[in-house]
């Protein structure tokens, strides 16, 4: 049986690489379209930061459950529901990290020079060539920071998982959850375990980031 | 005449903030400087030539290869129109070293030719002991060297330059452009070189043309270009008042002034020096608020035109007073303040003196 924190971390994991698949193209469009309504689309991707938890997680259940038209569709082709099953939880994580990893992105994205873009396209450089060869090299440190910070909330989400994972050992108990449950319970040494781990991978996390950037700052200038 | 193969044809029309680009010329295998004030269009032309920027309709062809088609909906994407382009920021890519940065726009070349290409143009631009370093740690004329040797190192069929050195010193600047100047001759590629700094436009090229909001309004050699820039009509245009049709009497080049007679008057006028011989017509304009009025003859003055008249009408306009002043057979148009002309007591009839500086005369192309 998976702990609660090798789920924690499986999750987060699955979720922030999934992210930054998704998340770059995001990014990549609003950091670089002349749509008027881009607000609009912003503020959809920023929904998640002002919501709370358990509405989100509310909104989810419905949608994911049997009676969604994607929990039903979803349960058509694996038989069993996407609610309450890990891929529900890697569904509903993505949703509720997107604006962590889609912000940074973008923020990164847009502060690449033009002229630099302009340079490379009138040296013959396709935009596929000129985004990995330039874009995506300079914006690289916002894009470890949106990847960092996508996989930290990950691994804190609590609300979302209570109302759309419910609370099963070893398939969608993580971390967060068990905390509490062992809170709940007066089990307060296993809590402090397991709040300890948490936070020394929360800061080991943000130190690595930091040093990464740093390091990249000095190469540049 | 027929274009050359690889002869520039530029005809943009485009609607900017400001005035309306309105662009047409041609450019044979030669380097031609597009000269004007900042604001007059002249990095908008290049950038429609180059791509960045589409204009409103028009052609831009490279010989018989189009790159810009209103007529044909065509319009090639930047990375398709082989121009070299650059511009005063040096736009280096900061992360890649100085030869990662030259070979980046021959990445599709096999290996062996690439490197051949990237060191002999290194070399050319004394660049080669440079060639591990990043943008950043190289000084600013080492790195606008780096971006032109980048743009020529993928052999481009157009060069596209705009104020591309105003950034450095002059020894650094007159390097750069004797191994640019070179660089196209050999070639043989039509230039287009964007400056506003006079100086810059003699010494480039035997070509200028002349730009004012959106639209060429001279193309010709250097002096011609800026020694007569201004016809009648945009004299009028501009609120020149006093127009007269001359003669030169004398020329004084070492001076850089001459003496013209106005037509039909023995009226001697000093001006600016033209490339016009003794005896040729002239056209001499002059702004009414340029010229000052004294009640007695002026002595110790440096203005050279001290010409004696009496008024024949004033007139009360808007803000100022304007004289007709009558001098050997001439009217000139002089604008003064109600409180110039209540301090001289000026009335109809009365004597004056008109002083002219010698670079208050405009010379027109007649």
């Amino acid at each position: 049986m998976t702990s609660p924190l090798l789920l924690s971390l499986k999750l987060a994991l699955v979720t922030s690489s999934l992210l930054l698949v998704l998340g770059l193209p995001i990014a990549w469009w609003l950091a670089f379209t002349r749509f008027r309504l881009r607000f609009l689309i912003e503020s959809v991707v920023a929904l998640p930061i002002v919501l709370p938890p358990t509405v989100l997680g509310f909104y989810l259940l419905l949608e994911l459950g049997s009676r969604g038209s994607l929990g039903s569709f979803w349960e058509r082709i694996t038989g069993h529901t996407l609610a309450f099953s890990f891929e529900g939880l890697v569904l509903g994580s993505i949703i509720y990290s997107l604006p962590f990893a889609v912000q940074p992105f973008t923020a990164a994205l847009a502060s690449v020079d033009r002229r630099l873009l302009a340079a490379s396209a009138s040296l013959g450089a396709s935009p596929w060539r000129t985004f990995w060869r330039i874009t995506f090299p300079l914006a690289f440190p916002g894009i470890v920071t949106g990847y960092a910070l996508s996989f930290a909330h990950t691994l804190g989400e609590f609300g979302v998982v209570l109302m759309l994972g419910g609370n099963i050992p070893g398939r969608t108990q993580t971390a967060s959850i068990s905390i509490y449950d062992n809170v709940q319970m007066l089990d307060y040494s296993a809590a402090a375990r397991q709040s300890f781990t948490l936070l020394g991978i929360s800061f080991a996390l943000l130190v690595v980031i930091n040093a990464l950037n740093r390091n990249r700052n000095w190469r540049l200038q | 005449m027929s274009a050359s193969p690889s002869a520039l044809q530029v005809n943009i029309h485009l609607p900017l903030s400001r005035f309306q680009l309105e662009c047409n010329f041609k450019a044979e295998r030669e380097a031609v400087v597009l000269f004007g004030r900042s604001g007059a269009g002249k990095t908008s032309v290049l950038d429609c030539i180059a791509g960045f920027r589409k204009p409103r309709r028009g052609k831009i062809a490279m010989g018989n290869r189009v790159l810009y088609s209103s007529e044909q909906g065509l319009n090639l994407p930047v990375r398709q129109r082989h121009v070299g382009y650059l511009s005063q920021q040096p736009a280096l890519f900061p992360h890649l070293s100085v030869r990662q940065n030259v070979e980046y726009g021959l990445l599709d070349l096999p290996r062996q030719e690439r490197d051949d290409r990237v060191d002999s143009i290194l070399e050319r631009f004394r660049i080669s002991a440079l060639s591990a370093s990043r943008p950043a740690a190289i000084s600013g004329g080492e790195q606008q060297r780096v971006a032109l040797a980048r743009a020529l190192v993928r052999e481009p069929e157009l060069l596209l330059l705009d104020e591309p050195l105003s950034a450095l010193d002059l020894p650094l600047k007159s390097l750069l452009l004797d191994a640019l100047f070179n660089w196209q001759r050999e070639r043989a590629i039509p230039m287009l070189y964007v400056t506003h700094e006079q100086s810059e436009a003699y010494s480039l090229s035997r070509r200028v043309l002349l730009m004012e909001k959106g639209s060429i309004v001279s193309d010709g050699e250097p002096h011609q270009v800026f020694s007569a820039p201004l016809n009648r009509e945009r004299a009028a245009l501009l609120g020149v008042e006093n127009l007269f049709d001359g003669v030169v009497e004398e020329t004084s080049p070492a001076l850089g002034t001459m003496t013209c007679r106005v037509a039909g008057t023995g009226l001697l006028i000093e001006s600016p020096l033209a490339k016009k011989d003794r005896g040729e017509p002239i056209r001499l304009a002059l702004r009414a608020g340029d010229i000052l009025v004294a009640t007695e003859r002026p002595t110790a003055i440096s203005a050279r035109n001290v010409i004696n008249g009496h008024i024949e009408a004033m007139e009360d306009r808007a803000g100022m007073v304007e004289l007709r002043v009558i001098c050997e057979g001439t009217t000139f148009c002089v604008h003064i303040t109600r409180g110039a002309l209540q301090s001289l007591a000026l009335e109809t009839g009365k004597s004056v003196w008109l002083i002219i500086k010698t670079h208050s005369i405009q010379l027109l192309r007649s």
